[in-house]
């Protein structure tokens, strides 16, 4: 007997199956096809400006750092602020995003851009989230052909962009979009929730930010 | 490992005698707690959640069969591909096989409290094959070659300037003269040294803190980022999960969610919550190219059906340890396994057998704190009370305690006995406890008497104090 058979037959012996195997496979099937909504905190419901505004507090509250500018064209212009008031090198990692490639990088000449995934050796990675959550100030990125999920982690500084409309309440939300972009029961290779940088409070229980991934993380909201 | 649990009374004599274990303990009384209740205060549905989580794990344990399926199904469509293991053994062999197949010889392994209960790391070392550690503090810990004290702080035991001794004798190839007085310069070094082993892995090994049947996905939570840097880099990413871990849909895990970081660190949200699903994708520029889940029941299937089944509600968070004063006084190791604290009062006998591990259960006071915080509402004391009850059955207690019982008992099943003989001792007891009330000695209760003086008893019993009570009331109505 494999092991699967072993351990489903002690499961279904202990849980009764068999007995009255239809209600049960309904039951399953039914909520599958339909996932409960649950429990969802009144905190990041409202207004689609108490969303954006709860998103920030919520984020800089982790020790994420904000900036909030109206179109996508200002971005670039951010980007370098970002790494001159850090005395950062000037260059930027990211992926072939359509949406962050249209901004007009051009217009800063010295600010060199590289493309694909991260190897390890840079300082800032840029990324675009597919949402963004208000409750806990948490951005969602996906992995995909113009997106690598190591510009999430390796790079010492990540610089998510963000589009304001994209910024929902709560997780059940974005859970919905997701089920809507790839279809029902199915998943990008890799769906990372960021809620802040790395920090670890291993030694002695005193959180300390950059553990294994970014020492830092920058929000750009856009509109 | 090594399970030294049956000793457990040793090991708690030694524990608070470690000065070192106990200024360290010190971090988990202070900071734990008031995190929590922050977090819990700041969310006014917080406990209608916990009530909906335990919800979500009943359901999905009375169906638990057919979520898996579902499960399996959905990771065999995404390209991943799932192993079934009874036991510890076998989890360990499938691993071992992958590794050959891939010629492995290092692997990085994201926090799992799971690869702790199948001793994988040493399984794999004999096996020639490097196992990593890339949370801190697990990292520490293995170079200490200790096993995890605490669930989610593996190294809440370890002072910061043993961290600076460790990393000073296992980084020997670094300067002497740096400088590793702060927590920040010994996280930076850890940082750089495991940079370079995520690179020069072949496998990556995590845990999962939740498996989805809806998309075949596993799910890890995680501050430090280390996790995903494990199951993204190498070529091959295994997951070692028991089977408890499903959940039915994606709005399940998010209900779950919102009660598991407050209740671990005070957090609404930890840092990184990751979905993986399957390998890399056509056309994606990183992830790897394998994945695999390793299916576990270990003991778990056996506790579904019995009085021990809420257990398999825990979703480790570790808020049982944290606030139980059992645990603050002797810390993780004293419990001699895997799972410390309360949960591994209950778990470590289901798991390890009651001969091993039925002495844990009668580590707690019954205060009830554990209960009180524990997200997933699992009856801890209850369980605790079961265990004790099997293990006076099978006579594993130690002789004085069973006749002391049976003494009692033969009182206790005569009302008339039991109230003629208390009449008569109740007030000896509070003459001999004098003008000071209090006992320093006393024939029999050594045990007590060693530490802390008893209290005498009042010189009537209660039940002539009940009867006063009563009769009075029915004097005031009257």
């Amino acid at each position: 007997m494999s092991a699967r058979d072993a351990i489903m037959g002690k499961l279904r012996k202990t849980l009764g199956a068999g007995t009255d195997d239809a209600t049960r496979r309904e039951t399953v099937a039914k909520r599958l096809a339909k996932p409960p909504k649950g429990i969802v905190p009144e905190r990041g419901q409202g207004s689609d400006a108490h969303k954006v505004k709860l998103f920030c507090q919520m984020a800089e509250a982790v020790a994420a750092s904000v900036t909030r500018v109206r179109s996508p064209e200002r971005v670039p212009k951010i980007v370098s602020d970002y790494l001159r008031s850090r005395n950062l090198p000037a260059s930027v990692r990211m992926g072939a995003d359509r949406r962050l490639k249209a901004m007009p990088w051009d217009k800063l000449k010295s600010l060199e851009l590289k493309y694909g995934p991260s190897d390890g050796f840079d300082e800032v990675g840029v990324s675009h989230a597919f949402a963004g959550i208000a409750e806990t100030g948490t951005v969602a990125l996906l992995s995909g052909k113009d997106n690598p999920s190591t510009v999430n982690f390796l790079p010492e500084h990540h610089i998510v962009v963000i589009d304001a409309r994209d910024i929902a309440g709560d997780l059940e939300t974005v859970l919905s979009s997701l089920r809507r972009k790839f279809g029902k029961g199915r998943m990008p290779r890799t769906v990372n929730f960021v809620t802040g940088p790395s920090r670890s409070g291993d030694i002695e229980q005193k959180i300390i930010l950059g553990a294994h991934g970014p020492r830092a993380l920058h929000l750009i909201v856009v509109g | 490992m090594e399970v030294t649990s049956p000793t457990f009374k040793q090991n708690a004599v030694h524990a608070l005698a470690d000065a070192q274990l106990q200024k360290a303990l010190g971090n988990v009384r202070a900071g734990f707690i008031d995190k929590r209740r922050k977090a819990a205060d700041a969310l006014p549905e917080f406990d209608a959640l916990r009530d909906a989580a335990r919800d979500i794990k009943d359901h999905t344990l009375a169906h638990l069969d057919l979520y898996l399926e579902a499960y399996e199904e959905k990771v065999t469509e995404s390209g991943g591909q799932v192993h079934w293991a009874e036991t510890a053994e076998d989890a360990r062999r499938i691993v071992l096989d992958i590794c050959r197949m891939q010629n492995a010889r290092t692997v990085t392994k994201g926090k799992s409290m799971i690869t702790e209960e199948i001793a994988l790391n040493d399984f794999l070392k004999l096996a020639g094959i490097k196992a990593v550690e890339t949370d801190l503090g697990e990292y520490i810990i293995q170079l200490r070659n200790e096993h995890p004290s605490h669930i989610i702080a593996p190294a809440v035991h370890v002072n910061k300037d043993q961290v600076e001794a460790d990393f000073r004798r296992a980084h020997d190839y670094l300067p002497a003269d740096r400088d590793l007085t702060e927590p920040e310069t010994l996280l930076d070094e850890a940082r750089r040294v495991l940079r370079a082993q995520y690179f020069e892995a072949e496998i990556g090994i995590t845990g999962a803190n939740f498996l989805v049947a809806e998309t075949g996905s596993s799910v890890i939570v995680t501050n430090e980022g280390n996790g995903d840097l494990t199951q993204l880099l190498p070529r091959v990413h295994i997951v070692v999960a028991s089977i408890e871990k499903i959940v039915p849909t994606l709005n399940d895990v998010s209900q779950i969610l919102r009660v598991l970081a407050r209740s671990a660190t005070g957090q609404d949200m930890s840092v990184y919550t990751t979905l993986s699903t399957g390998p890399r994708r056509k056309g994606d520029p990183d992830g790897p190219e394998q994945y695999h889940v390793i299916l576990l029941d270990n003991g778990r299937t056996s506790m579904l059906g019995t009085e021990f089944q809420d257990m398999l509600r825990c979703i480790r968070c570790g808020a049982c340890m944290n606030h139980c004063p059992v645990y603050h006084a002797v810390g993780g190791h004293a419990y001699g396994w895997v799972y410390p604290g309360p949960m591994g009062a209950v778990l470590t006998p289901s798991l390890i057998g009651i001969d091993q591990g039925g002495h844990l259960p009668n580590a707690s006071t019954f205060c009830g704190r554990c209960e009180s915080v524990c997200p997933m509402r699992i009856p801890l004391p209850k369980m605790m009370r079961h265990w004790r009850e099997r293990e006076f059955e099978r006579g594993l207690n130690p002789a004085t305690q069973r006749y002391g019982l049976k003494i009692w008992a033969a009182f206790a099943k005569r009302p008339r006995l039991y109230n003629f003989a208390a009449s008569m001792a109740i007030p000896l007891l509070a003459l001999f406890g004098g003008r000071k009330k209090r006992f320093s000695f006393l024939p029999l209760a050594g045990g007590w008497t060693r530490h802390r003086d008893l209290p005498a008893p009042e010189s009537r019993t209660f039940m002539q104090q009940w009867r006063e009570r009563e009769s009075g009331k029915q004097r005031a109505a009257a």
